[in-house]
């Protein structure tokens, strides 16, 4: 899960990282009082999940409080490379002396974590790394040792911060690494980290990505999660514990067993659709390895609820899974769903149990439901069956 | 042969009185696994008895080494357990350890990672958050259903579960020397490297299926291997062409981060090494065939 910038800078302060005071607000009015409260020029910052916001005018100096207000204007309701501004942060304006660059980060290549550490900071890293490769130190990081203040020190002086603040960055480096590993974050990028006029090195920006994997050691992670933003069907999918990914302009829904095979099942759909006037997959859903009747109702039930569908391609390769046990599922979940469910259903069936699940589904002949043998032919069904239908 | 698994494999199982451990662990003795005991530090000196056969349950995977000769674990340990467990069995320096276990943080992974190299590397470690391996007719260590194909010549590895359980069945009949899933966590023990180098020495290999999936850079690299040390005949399957930018497609280390990962680059990069790529699983499969054809 990506966090926003003020997310992040929360977690950093708990932490100990310096960071700017400043309060998360979601109308200009507030954004005014914020500014008054500070009682400097602040900075208006729009708070989305993506980078260059600078560039779309979603970042804008403030001297007063009024111009806080117009400046929230501007920036509240701003789509920044499709993601719409709710709320901006507005924070106390610092002079800048010197930008640098730092962050840890997952190295899954060398299957450890990496420090990266540059004197030359602000600019987006991808575009640092291209065209001044030099000036980005990449230090790896043992997960046992982790990184002590030596440690820390041996990444600053690798990414050329000036001596003056060496110290300084490396007490900041120690803290971040702590945010790291404490938090279960799998990113914590800091650019700008600053060097202000006073010598005082603060982390102006925050950029956190945490584990999902890790919730069970921090319930309190749950609260991070924007609803706003969530699609609503991927909210509804979560809520009932379903892996599910809504994919744009898609009008074949998707159910399979395994992330693998699944995503495979969106290729051989997007495949299949070619001939039949560019139809594409509308979801990815993984309903794993039990697929009760329960699981498949509640997958169906939001495949259904999706106006992109027109068709519903279930493809399940009976591993653990028993196909006479998916097949029940389907059964049972178009009763449990009756007349809400109107769409056609192309189902293919392998593996485990394959015979007793297509006598199970050819016995129930339920009218919106096709059988195919193969996963390209009932790709091809699929696709032409939402061509039909859209 | 077969590679990391053969018939002479002792198997024990962390985990065993767990819900899925207990039900594998039946479905591996049905197999023919030679499953030789279970761990569990709260029922140390139980047993249990599966599928007609009475299994002591050892406090430790040292203690389970010592009176069994067990020389492969499979870890069905809980996800806030599955660290601790991991680092035992390093510690105990089992030769195999399987690690099934989805959901593992990968500050855990990374740390018994970190641990396993520490010692010198004593432990393969396959997974996590994987379907095992199995070297059909010989052992089964994981949940890979044991029916679905038998001995062959051709190796597979793999990212994903259900892809391997369709390409066995696809290749159904020629039958596997080994069929291993590595896993779709972002850090993970043995990689698609390491059981190319294995299936590359494995004289009972004749040909190697190898299927990848969107994230990361492994595809790229075992292409690279490829190139340099596997003269046996590769084909290839990449799934996740359709995957948007920055979703995790169910598996956790399946994610395209801005224009890294994708498939189309792992497609060229093994394309580019002599590897003939499939767009379907069928496709990759009828590759092989006509591979097979020609040996």
């Amino acid at each position: 899960m990506d966090l926003y910038e003020y997310q992040a800078k929360d977690l950093f302060a708990a932490h100990g990282v310096p960071v700017l005071p400043g309060k998360t607000v979601d109308n200009a009015d507030a954004a005014a009082a914020a500014a008054a409260e500070l009682g400097t020029a602040v900075v208006v910052k729009a708070q989305v999940k993506t980078g260059g916001r600078g560039k779309a005018g979603g970042v804008k100096l403030a001297e007063t409080p009024d111009e806080a207000k117009e400046k929230a204007n501007a920036i509240l309701g701003l789509d920044i490379k499709g993601h719409t501004v709710h709320q901006v942060l507005v924070t106390t304006a610092s002079d800048i002396a010197e930008e640098y660059y730092f962050s840890f980060l997952l190295d899954r290549s060398n299957r450890t974590f990496l420090a990266m550490c540059s004197a030359e900071g602000g600019m987006e890293i991808e575009q640092l790394a291209v065209e001044r490769p030099d000036a980005l130190a990449r230090i790896a990081i043992d997960p046992i040792a982790g990184v002590d203040k030596a440690k820390a020190a041996e990444i600053v002086a690798e990414g050329k911060i000036p001596a003056a603040v060496a110290d300084q960055a490396a007490d900041v480096i120690v803290k971040l690494w702590e945010t790291f590993v404490a938090e279960d974050a799998t990113l914590v990028e800091v650019n700008p980290l600053v060097r202000d006029p006073q010598d005082k090195v603060i982390a102006l920006d925050g950029k956190v990505t945490l584990d999902e994997n890790a919730g069970f050691r921090h319930p309190a992670h749950a609260e991070l999660v924007d609803e706003r933003t969530e699609n609503p069907l991927e909210a509804k999918a979560k809520a009932k514990n379903l892996n599910y990914v809504k994919l744009d302009e898609g009008q074949v829904g998707i159910i399979g067993n395994g992330a693998g095979l699944v995503m495979s099942t969106l290729d051989v759909v997007a495949y299949a659709g070619e001939k039949h006037g560019g139809v594409k997959p509308a979801n990815f859903l993984d309903i794993g390895g039990g697929a009760s009747a329960q699981v498949m109702a509640d997958g169906l039930d939001v495949i259904l609820g999706d106006p992109d569908v027109k068709s519903v391609f279930v493809n399940v390769f009976g591993g653990i899974t028993a196909c006479d046990a998916v097949a029940n599922g389907i059964v049972e979940a178009l009763k449990i769903l009756g007349d809400s469910a109107t769409k056609p259903l192309v189902v293919r069936l392998d593996g485990n149990n394959v015979v007793e699940g297509r006598k199970i589904l050819d016995d129930a002949n339920h009218p919106l439901v096709t059988q195919v043998d193969t996963m390209d032919n009932a790709a091809d069904k699929a696709a032409e069956l939402a061509a039909a239908g859209a | 042969m077969s590679i990391f698994l053969n018939e002479n494999s002792k198997v024990i199982v962390q985990g065993i009185t767990g819900g899925e451990g207990t039900k594998h662990a039946t479905k591996m003795l049905a197999a023919g696994t030679n499953i030789v005991g279970g761990v569990n530090a709260r029922k140390a000196g139980t047993t249990i008895t599966l599928g007609g056969k009475d299994l002591t349950v050892f406090g430790t995977v040292e203690e389970a080494m010592k009176e069994t000769g067990a020389d492969v674990s499979v870890v069905f340990v809980p996800p806030k357990f599955a660290k601790d467990a991991v680092i035992e069995a390093i510690d105990a320096q089992i030769p195999l350890a399987v690690v099934i276990t989805e959901g593992i943080p990968v500050h855990d992974s990374a740390y018994f990672w970190a641990h396993a190299v520490a010692k010198g590397n004593k432990t393969r470690i396959i997974g996590p958050n994987c379907p095992g391996i199995i070297s059909p007719g010989k052992s089964n260590a994981g949940i890979i259903p044991a029916d679905i194909a038998g001995a062959g010549k051709i190796g597979l590895v793999s990212k994903s579960g259900t892809l391997t359980y369709q390409m066995m069945y696809e290749l159904r009949e020629f039958g596997f020397s080994t069929a291993i899933g590595i896993g779709g966590d972002p850090i993970i023990g043995t990689t698609h490297i390491d059981a190319l180098e294995a299936f590359e020495a494995d004289p009972e290999t004749a040909a190697i299926v190898m299927i990848g999936e969107i994230g990361g850079d492994a595809e790229e690299r075992a292409a690279a291997f490829i190139k340099e040390n596997v003269t046996k005949p590769v084909v290839g399957y990449v799934a996740g062409f359709t995957a948007p930018e920055g979703k995790t497609m169910g598996h956790a280390g399946a994610i395209v981060s801005g224009s890294a990962g994708t498939a189309q680059a792992k497609k060229e990069a093994l394309e580019a090494a002599g590897v003939k790529v499939g767009k379907t699983p069928s496709e990759t499969a009828a590759l092989m065939k006509e591979i097979i054809a020609g040996l």
